[in-house]
């Protein structure tokens, strides 16, 4: 029953959905067979997450129709699609923070009895998590979690509610590579049922590794697909982008050695902070960013990275040390103090921390701008504007509508927002969490380029990341951060990614530099 | 102070504290729901009334219960229909309501001002009648809704935080979009937790016309559905602080209640502001707490998924 000859379990027919000027998803058809797993690929804003909700009934599709088994049915709620075994893992969360990790998953469980049994469902979540490597506490409450466990949680709240065609909309994004490895095991497993699995990401070295089959979108359309072993990255990058596609233009790599002596342009000394809840405590961080660096900081998730973050920008207070803003003492500056003298913000998680969401695009590009385009009472929204397209420009990122909200931008494009409006007024220092999650190949290509260009011109850069293969390609210093503390410092090129490893899961100590 | 004062007091505040109770519970529902109605005085009028006239002219008081609950539930499904159905805005429709219910009751009432009435009947275990102060007091002697309002409470609780509707109840005051992503119907579910709220809304009025005044009066609500709201967060959503919230309020009713009955030095306009007083500092005080625990989504319009 799993062999891909057989009839398949989905088809969807030309569906179309048109937002505003925008013609998001423009007749699709899409074929997914029971015990497969087929990637969706697409650069941002191609229409791969309109196309899975409106699988999942979240969306109405303008027309079209979908067939199960062959025969057309009509999905038209959420309700509709979990009757037929439908499930989906949003890009951006699903999740009630005020709940507990047990309520969200109760909640999104099909067969849940009228009276709620908490230790049942607490077994269940412990076996299932076990079983795939997927383990939570089920009575922390879904605020105090990290983005990693967030996603862990809304990939156990699929698994719970037994569906058998599956929907997961980038779900590897915020996962460290070891629970990305788990997830493939649960596809795997999955697949040996006969499930079929619907498959969205950017990272295209996991399709190749773990799609059986691919289909590429482009400005809403399909515009091609392949089978297992047939496509290289290469080939699917020229797919995504058309004629745009070369990004290898931008991949020069080697730092510009940087004089011994160059100024520090942000150092913590012995900085520690306290913790609340799940939240991790810095424990007397010695860090000096120098201009002309990038220093990237490695580690796994939780191990106090936004905490790291929130502690420069002075969102959060010193409660030792201090810290030294371009030789003067910053450890008391407002965040405000901090963006005007130079500081640019990417943090984990832009919806919620960079954007407002009901707000348009183009308010939340003068957020966090200070007094820069104050005219009077006014601001100057022509000069705004105008800086940001050249900011846009500078990334080669396409220039979103303006108008809308940003929370119905499509998830990379949100990310380009950002990080283009913090980028725009040549920042002293660069503080970026993560910033190439949720980029599509060649935007990340483009920032990763911006950053060191940001570097040649004198800037300082703190890149904090998961991905090593992004830290060894960008940065000149490597940091480990291991439970709120610093535990290894490298120079460029002088580590393995094994011993690496073994001090971000804190297996092993080394003096820190 | 001596004890026939401090349990007169006592009595006092398990008296006028049923109302506040029932109407707090109901409240706590809708707005778990995401749903705040500012209208809620509207809503205990128009129980009052509906009430008083009902058992005015059957001579039954239980008849007249149910008609109040019957039309605390309609006036709230009235509200809700503005606000779900037709998406507008909860705090204008909340104030429209209040104006409706002040004036349907009005109306509803206005042949039986001066009515006399049989109201609920009250008993009193045998056993508690005799000792002695009790015996001085109202104290022990309630009719049916007193003896079953912290019952009510406690199944309120458990409707909420331990079945399935409940947690779809929660789950779309917090995020409507997240309830529907789970398969929920949230306006249905915001449809049936108005309908509760608005039931113990009208039992709540009723309680006041049918067993502590024995009269119809305009306005005799007296800004409790606003005491309410307050008390609503002041109990932090929860039905079980709610209880304790109820008691505190019904008990500053009965001091002042009692402090003018023994002709205080105290401006007797002091004293009337004495509830309302409290009110505003337990805002006050409780205002800016971080544990704070609102629904999310409370008072937001969820448009879909479109
Ligand atoms: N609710 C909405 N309102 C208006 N426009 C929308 C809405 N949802 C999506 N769009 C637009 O539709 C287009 C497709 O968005 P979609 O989210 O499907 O892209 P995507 O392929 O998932 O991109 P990404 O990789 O960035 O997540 C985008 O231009 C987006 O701005
Ligand atoms: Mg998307």
């Amino acid at each position: 029953m799993s062999s891909p000859l057989a009839a398949p379990l989905v088809e969807i027919r030309g569906v179309s959905k048109r937002y505003g000027a925008v013609q998001a998803n423009d007749v699709v058809d899409l074929s997914l067979y029971g015990g497969e797993v087929h990637a969706l690929l697409g650069e941002n804003g191609a229409g791969k997450s309109t196309l899975s909700r409106i699988l999942y009934g979240f969306t109405r599709p303008d027309s079209g129709e979908i067939f199960l088994n062959g025969k057309a049915v009509d999905v038209h709620s959420p309700r509709e699609a979990r009757s037929h075994r439908i499930g989906m893992v949003f890009q951006n969360f699903m999740l009630i923070p005020a709940l507990s990790v047990l309520e969200n998953i109760a909640l999104f469980l099909t067969d849940l009895p009228a009276v709620l049994r908490p230790e049942a469902v607490g077994k269940r979540i412990f076996e299932f998590g076990e079983r795939f490597g997927l383990t939570v506490n089920p009575h922390a409450p879904v605020r105090q979690l990290s983005v990693g466990d967030r996603q862990k949680v809304e990939i156990l709240k699929l698994l719970l509610a037994e569906a058998r065609i599956l929907i997961f909309d980038e779900p590897t994004k915020v996962l460290a590579p070891h629970e990305v490895d788990a997830l493939f095991r649960v596809f795997a497993a999955l697949k040996a049922e006969g499930f079929a699995i619907l498959f969205i990401t950017h990272k295209l070295r996991e399709v190749i590794r773990c799609a059986d089959r691919i289909t590429v979108m482009r400005q809403g359309r399909v515009v091609g697909g392949f089978g297992s072993g047939q496509a290289d990255v290469e080939t699917l990058v020229t797919m995504m982008f058309g004629e745009r596609g070369e990004i290898g233009a931008t991949r020069q790599a080697g730092a510009t050695r940087r004089p011994a002596e160059a100024r520090p342009i942000l150092e913590l000394r012995g900085a520690s902070s306290h913790a609340t809840g799940s939240e991790t405590p810095l424990r007397g961080l010695e860090l000096s960013i120098a201009a002309g660096e990038i220093v990237g900081v490695a580690g796994v998730s939780g191990s106090g990275q936004k905490e790291l973050g929130d502690l420069i920008l002075g969102l959060r207070s010193l409660s030792a040390g201090s810290k030294w803003f371009c030789g003067a003492n910053a450890s008391s500056w407002s965040i405000a103090r901090m963006r005007e003298s130079g500081v640019a913000f990417v943090p984990e998680d832009p919806l919620v921390m960079a954007a407002v969401g009901g707000m348009s695009v183009r308010e939340n590009l003068s957020l966090g701008t200070g007094r820069r385009y104050r005219s009077g009472v006014r601001l100057d929204w022509s000069a705004l504007e105008a800086t940001m397209n050249q900011s846009f420009e500078a990334l080669a990122f396409p220039i979103p509508p303006l108008d809308p909200p940003i929370g119905a931008l499509s998830g990379g494009n949100l990310q380009r927002v950002v990080i283009a409006r913090e980028m725009a007024h040549e920042p002293k220092l660069i503080v970026a969490l993560y910033p190439t999650r949720g980029l599509d190949v060649r935007s990340a290509a483009s920032l990763r380029h911006l950053l060191r260009r940001a570097r040649d011109g004198g800037s300082g850069v703190l890149l904090i990341s998961e991905d090593l293969d992004e830290l060894a390609e960008m940065t000149d210093r490597l940091l480990v951060l291991f439970g709120g503390a610093l535990v290894g410092a490298f120079s460029r090129g002088a580590w393995q990614p094994e011993e690496v490893g073994h001090l971000m899961t804190g297996s092993k100590e080394v003096n820190v530099a | 102070m001596t004890t026939p004062l401090i349990l007169g007091l006592l009595a006092g505040a398990i008296l006028s504290g049923t109302s506040l109770l029932y109407a707090t519970l109901g409240e706590t529902i809708a707005e778990r729901s995401g749903i705040v109605n500012l209208g809620l005085e509207g809503i205990l009028l128009i129980g009052a009334s509906v009430g008083f006239s009902v058992t005015a002219a059957s001579g039954n008081a239980w008849l007249g219960l149910f008609a109040a609950g019957m039309a605390g539930g309609l006036a709230n499904l009235l509200f809700g229909w503005l606000v779900v159905t037709r998406k507008a805005n909860q705090l204008a429709s909340g104030l429209a309501m209040m104006f409706f219910g002040f004036g349907a009751s009005a109306l509803i009432g206005a042949r039986y001002v001066g009515a006399v009435i049989v109201g609920l009947p009250k008993w009193r275990p045998s056993w508690l009648a005799g000792f002695r102060w009790v015996k001085a007091t109202t104290l022990f002697n309630y009719d049916l809704l007193t003896w079953v309002a912290i019952p009510v409470a406690v199944l309120v609780w458990w409707a909420l935080f331990r079945t399935r509707w409940g947690l779809g109840v929660r789950a779309v005051g917090e995020s409507p979009a997240v309830a529907f992503a789970a398969g929920r119907n949230p306006a249905v579910l915001q449809y049936q937790a108005l309908s509760c709220g608005g039931v113990l809304g009208g039992l709540a009025g009723a309680h006041l016309s049918l067993s502590l005044t024995l009269t119809w009066s305009e306005y005799m609500t007296a800004g409790r559905g606003f005491i309410v709201i307050a008390l609503v967060i002041f109990s932090k959503w929860n039905p079980l602080r709610a209880i304790a919230a109820a008691l505190l309020f019904g008990g500053a009713e009965s001091l002042q209640l009692q402090m003018q009955a023994r002709g205080s030095l105290i401006s007797p306009f002091l004293l009337d502001m004495s509830p309302y007083i409290l009110t505003l500092i337990i805002l006050v005080a409780w205002g800016g707490s971080r544990r704070l625990a609102a629904p999310a989504g409370l008072g937001r319009t969820f448009y879909g998924s479109e």
